[in-house]
């Protein structure tokens, strides 16, 4: 047919174990801006993960009601029988029901019933070039490859681009800088910052694509579009983006 | 039945619509946009939907010839398995059925894939898609579906999760076996009943 287009790329695995529900414990939370928290969990079994991947959180009321929502995992893949650590990054949403209980009551000793990893797709393995571009609360997924990359002394596969609100609103602020690494500004930038601000433009993407490399993006749909758009005006070919849109998910 | 999670409560349930699927909200104005691929613009002229496999008569619509069938609507509930419920939509295009009928099954047939123009893949078995419970739509709430709802054209399977629903379908393949599609095979369920919470692999 002549219509079809490259699509979702990749051979994806075949069907596995069940994913099943683990009891974790609350280890650490660590405020990454006025709105959001990661939360540092224990697992009790192993669980091997890739750069990118997401896991489910379910909250139970005692009346057997269920509130359920994925969350990217921020930490990276450790060691080749997995982790027994992960890290969820939370932002909070206005009336969000299960982002308000984890943010407003939940303490370090808890515990939270989760399960994953999920998402095969949207994972980086390690090995091969990668462009990773986050608007806003998306980075939390990319900060895994990124992580990953760094600890195994490969941050040349990766570039990272973020766009932000100003520079409150960046994740991982401490942690992030690096020759790898590039923050755009939408609303505020920090005094003297060159590039000024505005909205993610093909200028912004076309000096980090080197050709082959796969393209990972994170954010709202509209940001997902805008940064699609350049990203095919960069010479990007379709079947090298892969995209994860974050709806309204409470 | 899961423990209990420290001081969580939950929403008021006396509030909860009884179209809500367990662990679904009302996403009420909201209509997320879930796919993996960039965004492809699909121009009607270029469209095409086809069912092939196991049928007697593999049949290609064009956009033309398949405005030209019996039209078909569902009015009703869509559930997607990242959590939000849409009540009360309209969808028009034509009956699963109408096409199938066209193209004739063969007996030993029992599952479809639904493939997409953008390569995306979902599978389904076979009952589930015929006897009213399948369309292909091109108009959501009595306007076009855009291209980021799927559009020109998408698969309804309003009883599934809505990835069931592929985006930019092209066509159905039937098989005589399962052969798990996209979503499937990166840890979703092969079915996807919400009203049982089949969301992952082992639910």
């Amino acid at each position: 047919m002549s219509s079809v287009m490259p699509g979702p790329p990749a051979a994806p695995p075949l069907p596995g174990p069940p994913i099943r529900w683990q009891t974790a414990r609350v280890l650490a939370i660590h405020d990454e801006t006025p709105r959001t928290k990661t939360f540092r969990l224990r697992l009790p079994h192993r669980t091997r993960h890739m750069a990118g991947q997401y896991f489910v959180l379910r909250l139970t009321a005692p009346d057997g009601y269920t509130a359920s929502r994925a969350y990217s995992l921020s930490s990276p893949p450790e060691g080749p029988d997995g982790s027994t650590m992960i890290d969820l990054t939370v932002e909070l949403l206005d009336d969000g029901e299960v982002s308000t209980y984890l943010h407003e009551v939940v303490q370090p000793g808890d515990e939270l019933e989760v399960r994953g990893p999920i998402g095969a797709f949207f994972a980086w393995d390690g090995h091969g070039p990668a462009l990773l571009v986050a608007g806003g609360s998306g980075i939390s997924p990319l900060m895994a490859m990124l992580r990953l990359a760094r600890n195994t002394a490969r941050p040349d596969l990766v570039r990272l681009l973020v766009s932000v609100r100003g520079p409150g609103d960046l994740y991982f602020a401490d942690e992030l800088p690096g020759p790898e690494t590039t923050v755009i500004y939408t609303r505020t930038a920090p005094p003297g910052d060159p590039r000024g601000v505005g909205r993610l433009t093909p200028s912004d993407i076309a000096p980090l694509v080197r050709g082959g490399e796969t393209v990972f993006v994170c954010g709202s749909t509209g940001f997902a579009d805008a940064a699609t758009t350049a990203l095919l005006a960069a010479g990007v070919p379709t079947h090298l983006i892969r995209v994860e849109r974050f709806g309204p998910s409470g | 039945m899961p423990g209990t999670t420290r001081g969580f409560l939950g929403r008021s349930r006396a509030e909860r619509d009884p179209r809500l699927p367990p662990g679904q909200y009302d996403a009420r104005d909201d209509w997320p946009v879930l796919h993996a691929e960039a965004t492809p613009r699909i121009t009607t002229d270029r469209w095409t939907f086809t069912v092939e496999g196991l049928v007697d008569e593999p049949t290609t619509w064009t956009w033309a010839q398949m405005h030209a069938l019996a039209p078909s609507r569902y009015a009703g509930d869509i559930h997607c398995v990242t959590t939000w419920s849409k009540l009360g939509m309209t969808f028009d295009g034509v009956s699963v059925d109408t096409l199938l009928a066209a193209a004739r099954p063969q007996p030993p047939a029992t599952h479809v894939v639904a493939f997409s123009h953008t390569g995306y893949t979902t599978n389904l078995p076979l009952a589930d898609v015929t006897d009213g419970k399948a369309w292909v739509v091109w108009d959501a709430e009595g306007t076009a579906l855009t291209a980021e709802h799927g559009g020109p054209a998408r698969l309804l399977v309003p009883h599934l999760y809505f990835w069931k629903s592929a985006k930019w379908v092209a066509g159905l393949r039937l098989l005589d076996h399962d052969d798990p599609g996209f979503w499937e095979r990166n840890g979703y369920h092969d079915r996807g009943d919400p009203w049982l919470e089949q969301r992952y692999r082992g639910d």
